[in-house]
């Protein structure tokens, strides 16, 4: 019990810190919805997606700075209008993953041309902003945008709960789903746009080119772990918020780590762990190791939970 | 022609035209069985390894090239041997992997630049690369790691084209599918560690996809199909270096921008022309075989 009596003691002193509790407040938030959101970007196959929309957040945010404006308008308007687009050009709510590259590999160069530029005119009283944006920078968030990213955070969760069953339906069926009247292409582009939103708020927490990691990394472990989708959602959010708290304190007892380092490796080790505690569960099941885990089981167990729709 | 030559006069143009070159040839074939073989995500991972694996050796007093090597030829390695033939369902569990593989790798990188104390500019160098200062050595051993990788991918081409167009069919006939892939992703490891050392970790992957992208938007044949990636690899990386010098602005911006400007204009030509076709089949049947 001692160590209970010393994590207590440590979490105390960590929370003493106004910067500390702006972190645990706004990553709260952030890895809720990206455990959330996550899930569905796992089980549909987009993280490909995921991953090039992070880089329309690194250049929707130096394009805002460097034309002068306030960092998240560039960050949730590059990322939803682009999130939106990717929707609407692909079929039924998906975008061709030749042509995700082509988008982000633009992407890219005009983050670039962006970084050049604002470094070039700030005068390098803000050079770092480049860096911050790419891996992210959640201690040194104020109290109002802390609040602000938790809210949005809840926001989106409560979005994801809102059309969590028809998405799970279409994501799971697409061709039953349409002909049961679910609006498929919509529920696909609306969907997107949250993965934007959460694109564009865990870029503050553990930037850009990190935020993959909390996105799939967390949800990928409970597609290992559970094959009933609820079940599989509510793990996805409780394993990334796991993942944040742990990755703050070990930054706050660590201080060469920076906290978006340590929050990617502890969702990393979390998937590891569940990658092998799978396998070892499915081992005792042999005969059922095709459809046990996976979206493959998600789709036996999840429909019978979407009958409880029709 | 007089601002030419003069641009030429100067020994880190050239040296830049020389290594752009070499790597806008490389990335072109290598990126064609790339996009082909659906493996975007999986090159963009492979390059995004580069940076930590250089930010690693520059911490251990190594040469950054060591790193990229190193760290690309193990990713290759490692997203390789996961088996993306046993099923689509494995396929979306795949792709986590990768996800998490790159977002660590990156995460890694990171806690090396920091423990090196923080050099803000060796970050941006290993990012986003830099075509100026580019030495004669280095142009040298760009040539000859490139040579050596574009025979190779040369030897393998019929095999791997076969392999990638129909997997079941080339195991069926013998041709050792499973090796081929491996063999394919450590190539490209290859490829993209050494164009990493002058575009950064970043930028590889848009002439990796882009100039293919567009030439399979274009043709069909894959000899011509790879001469028309290459050309416009080329094309692109020189009107970039170019345009850089007389501007403020980084040579990045100019290869994604020029490079993406061409792949939406074959797009956009070959939507035109599908349309005028379905709307006038008589036309399109009037062509003799």
């Amino acid at each position: 019990m001692t160590s209970v009596g010393v994590i207590v003691g440590s979490l105390t002193s960590i929370l003493s810190h106004p910067f500390m509790r702006n972190a645990f407040l706004a990553g709260t938030g952030i890895a809720a919805a990206c455990g959330l959101v996550g899930y569905f970007v796992v089980l549909r196959g987009q993280v490909f997606t995921g991953d090039a929309l992070s880089h329309v957040a690194f250049t929707g945010a130096l394009a805002a700075l460097a034309a002068g404006l306030d960092l998240r308008l560039g960050l949730f308007g590059a990322t939803v209008a682009v999130a939106a687009g990717m929707g609407l050009l692909g079929r039924s709510g998906r975008a061709d993953d030749v042509v995700i590259g082509s988008v982000f590999a633009w992407m890219l160069g005009l983050g670039v041309l962006f970084l050049s530029i604002y470094t070039a005119g700030s005068s390098g009283a803000n050079g770092t902003a480049g860096v911050s944006v790419l891996f992210g920078s959640i201690l040194g968030l104020s109290a109002g945008s802390a609040q602000i990213a938790a809210a949005i955070g809840v926001a989106v969760c409560a979005g994801m709960v809102l059309i969590a069953r028809p998405l799970l339906f279409a994501s799971l069926d697409e061709g039953i789903a349409a002909a049961a009247g679910v609006p498929v292409r919509a529920l696909g582009i609306g969907f997107l746009a949250l993965v934007g939103v959460t694109a564009a708020e865990t870029t503050q927490a553990v930037g850009a080119l990190l935020l993959l990691g909390l996105l799939a990394a967390p949800a990928a472990a409970a597609h290992q772990l559970t094959a009933r989708p609820f079940r599989g959602m509510a793990l996805s959010m409780g394993l990334a918020v796991l993942a944040m708290w742990a990755g703050l304190v070990l930054s706050y007892l660590f201080s060469v780590t920076p906290p978006s380092f340590s929050v990617v490796a502890v969702a990393t080790a979390i998937y590891a762990a569940a990658g092998a505690g799978g396998t070892v569960l499915r081992g005792r099941g042999t005969t059922r190791r095709h459809v046990t885990y996976g979206p493959a089981a998600v789709y036996g167990a999840g429909l019978a939970e979407v009958d409880d729709l029709a | 022609m007089s601002s030419v030559r003069q641009l030429l006069s100067y020994p880190f143009m050239v040296n830049a035209l020389r290594a752009g070159t070499i790597v806008a040839v490389v990335s072109a074939t290598m990126g064609w069985f790339m996009v082909l073989r659906r493996q975007t995500f999986a090159g963009h991972t492979l390059s995004l390894v580069g940076f930590p694996g250089a930010a690693g050796a520059i911490l251990l007093g190594l040469s950054p090239a060591f790193g990229y090597f190193g760290f690309c030829g193990l990713a290759a390695l490692v997203i390789g041997s996961a088996d993306p033939q046993a099923g689509t369902s494995l396929y979306r569990q795949e792709s986590a992997i990768i996800g998490t593989v790159q977002a660590m790798a990156i995460a890694i990188g990171f806690l090396f630049v920091g423990l090196y104390h923080g050099n803000l500019n060796g970050l941006t160098g290993l990012l986003f690369g830099s075509f100026l200062g580019i030495t004669n050595a280095q142009v040298v051993a760009l040539l000859v790691v490139a040579g050596c990788a574009v025979v190779v991918l040369g030897a393998i081409a019929r095999p791997l084209l076969f392999a990638t167009v129909d997997p079941e069919v080339a195991a069926a006939a013998g041709v050792p599918v499973r090796t081929l892939a491996v063999g394919f992703l450590l190539l490209l490891g290859v490829a993209v560690a050494e164009t990493a050392q002058i575009t950064g970790a970043l930028l590889v992957f848009a002439l990796l996809v882009l100039p293919p992208a567009t030439a399979q938007v274009m043709t069909g044949r894959p000899a011509l199909g790879v001469v028309l990636s290459v050309a416009l690899a080329v094309g692109v990386t020189w009107a970039a270096v170019i345009a850089a010098y007389y501007t403020p602005y980084p040579t990045g911006a100019f290869i994604t921008t020029l490079s993406f400007a061409a792949y939406a204009l074959a797009r956009g030509a070959r939507l035109i022309s599908e349309r005028t076709r379905s709307t006038r089949p008589l036309a399109a049947a009037q062509i003799p075989a």
